[in-house]
């Protein structure tokens, strides 16, 4: 990818502890997905015994079984609608926001940029409870039902992902030159015009790795999804966990979900990871 | 919601939303743009990232400070409103270490403290050496690369249950391994129960971690000119002068923030733990947030439960303030 770094070449030393080490972590990382792989392939029986490196005999019976025994195909929808509806909100904003912090000046820059950020801090725990309460006031007040529906768990994760996604376009925003929009500005766009013609498309990089970001945090939460879902709104997150409370753990079932359920997550994020570190490295870390 | 802890709840919003009239505030000429539109602007562009943050983040966690003054057990929460003030009893009843509540506290806290330390500084470990020892191109690294980041992309739940299948005690690899093929253990371990519980959280959460890690450096790597590398070796600076000379220091501010982000998100780690436990952690791994979760949801007392979360807030914005006090000071000593 990129030319070699020194002019010499590295000692056989190094060489040799990059080995040993890449080799020690790679298989530290790969041990879980291989248990996946191989045990979503057995039969029930090798998941009930002792641990077996290898299946007696590979099934795809696990694969056909997971959508009968819980309804993996709604928690998949859900968690589909809410995962894509929150990464799209959250980006729009984010996009809007970052502009108004790169490009403008205004009273109050400072105060939003900190306080938005620091609600990173927050422990989830502290406004769990509070929320769920002011949920249930506005259902009861207004009709509009947040609590148990696909709509509040949405707004709930957006702005999970929304501190984030705006830091690192704030950064990302600043490394575009300000002559090209200030030019488009000039030219009749508009401010907002120039945000889309110019801004926009210069930024893709950095956009795409907020989405990605923005994703995989919808898909991943546990805690308010456990919480704020219903029977028909349950998300993967906390619909994976009906496998296991079932009288036999059907742990070949539970490796093949857990498999289905991480591919579209783990493929698009292999997929766009080059914009991720491209993103990281043209904002965040600047 | 009643009228008082409306009020409450909305103050600190008109504050945080100043639309006000905001004279001189202006980025640049803009010739063909109204002086209203100039400055309003900024603040339309925020005003949706605004709303949803105090409904979701500044809002509640208001409220819960107001709950952590209440007391709030299952008969009132209904309608928490009504509930009776108890003043400062939910923190006395936290902090008061001699009292059962007090002492599971301290010792969730202290459970955490370690586990965060030892978590972050193995992910910051092994995150950094990897990222350097990939610095250089070689056959495979690309692919290498995105095999690290496998564990960071992967869901939490998905992953952490195939780590809760690898340590059970009859048919998990762990045991497998351990015990039926290297003979290290005397007999199958406990791994979800007991002191064991600490050591499977760790492996757990350095394992989903550390690609952030390696993420974030490997992209501040990138920042770093290639002639400074040149230069040192022209000198004849070997690998490990190079990194502690160049590499590290370039990274500061990389890890200034990389390692505040990793800490404060282990500290409130809620997934992991609740997925490798259930409701109930064990007693050597009882995060501070599962169980704050199970002093609330599980024993229906609230008011302790909020005030908890608030002592928890407090030292962690302490933490925060001090370690950036810190860090930030010896960033402009050290050139």
């Amino acid at each position: 990818m990129s030319p070699p770094r020194s002019p010499m070449a590295p000692p056989r030393s190094f060489l040799w502890s990059r080995r040993i080490f890449l080799t020690l972590l790679t298989g530290f990382v790969l041990l879980p997905v291989y248990v996946m792989v191989s045990s979503s392939l057995k039969p029930l029986a090798d998941v009930t015994g002792a641990f077996r490196w290898l299946p007696t005999e590979v099934t795809f019976r696990p694969y056909v079984d997971i959508w009968s025994t819980v309804p993996l195909g709604r928690y998949f929808v859900n968690s589909l609608i809410v995962a894509g509806a929150a990464t799209v909100c959250s980006v729009v904003i984010a996009v809007f926001s970052a502009y108004a912090v790169s490009r403008y000046e205004f009273r109050g820059k400072r105060v939003f940029t900190v306080t938005v950020l620091s609600t990173q801090m927050f422990p989830g725990i502290l406004f769990l409870l509070p929320l769920f309460l002011i949920y249930v006031n506005i259902g009861n007040a207004t009709g509009i039902a947040l609590f148990g529906s696909r709509g509040g768990l949405i707004l709930t994760y957006l702005t999970f992902s929304l501190p984030f996604s705006i830091w690192m376009l704030i950064g990302y925003f600043e490394s575009i030159p300000r002559d090209l929009d200030e030019a488009a500005t000039v030219d009749g766009c508009g401010p907002l015009g120039a945000l889309f013609r110019v801004v926009v498309p210069a930024a893709v990089p950095g956009i795409v790795a907020v989405a990605v970001y923005a994703f995989m945090t919808a898909w991943g939460e546990v805690l308010f999804a456990s919480v704020m879902t219903n029977d028909t709104t349950r998300t993967l997150a906390v619909g994976l966990q009906g496998y296991s409370t079932l009288n036999d753990v059907y742990w070949n079932q539970i490796m093949a979900a857990s498999l289905v359920v991480s591919v579209p997550v783990v493929a698009g994020f292999l997929l766009l990871q080059r914009y991720l570190v491209a993103g990281l490295t043209a904002g965040a870390v600047k | 919601m009643s009228p008082d802890t409306t009020m409450t709840a909305t103050a600190p919003a008109a504050q945080a939303a100043p639309r006000k009239n905001t004279p001189g505030a202006a980025g640049g000429p803009r010739p063909r743009t109204g002086r209203i539109r100039r400055i309003g602007l900024p603040y339309l562009l925020l005003l949706p990232a605004l709303l949803l943050e105090l409904l979701v983040h500044l809002v509640p966690m208001v409220i819960g400070i107001v709950m952590s003054f209440k007391e709030l057990t299952q008969f009132h929460i209904r309608d928490w409103g009504t509930a009776p003030w108890a003043g400062l009893d939910n923190y006395a009843v936290s902090v008061d270490f001699d009292a059962p509540v007090g002492r599971a506290l301290l010792h969730s806290f202290g459970v955490t403290l370690a586990f965060t330390l030892l978590s972050v500084g193995l992910c910051w470990l092994i995150g950094t050496a990897a990222a350097v020892f990939m610095q250089d191109t070689f056959r495979g690294r690309g692919l290498l690369r995105a095999l690290f980041l496998v564990p960071y992309a992967l869901p939490v739940y998905a992953a952490v249950i195939t780590w809760v299948f690898m340590f059970q005690h009859d048919n998990g690899l762990v045991n497998h391994v351990l015990h039926d093929q290297l003979g290290i253990t005397d007999k199958p371990s406990f791994w979800l129960i007991g002191d064991n519980s600490f050591i499977a959280l760790l492996t757990v959460s350095v394992w989903k971690g550390w690609p952030f890690a390696f993420l974030i450096v490997m992209a501040g790597l990138q920042n770093i000119p290639r002639e400074l590398y040149e230069a040192a070796a022209l000198d004849g600076a070997g690998m490990l002068q190079q990194v502690r000379r160049i590499t590290l220091p370039s990274l500061r501010p990389v890890n200034q923030v990389l390692v505040l982000v990793l800490f404060l998100w282990t500290f409130n780690d809620f997934n992991t733990p609740y997925v490798l436990f259930g409701r109930t952690a064990p007693e050597a791994a009882d995060l501070i947030s599962v169980h704050i979760y199970q002093a609330s949801f599980v024993t229906w007392n609230f008011g302790t439960g909020s005030a908890m979360s608030v002592l928890l807030l407090l030292f962690l914005l302490v933490v925060t303030g001090v370690y950036l006090a810190l860090t930030s000071r010896g960033r402009r000593t050290a050139p």
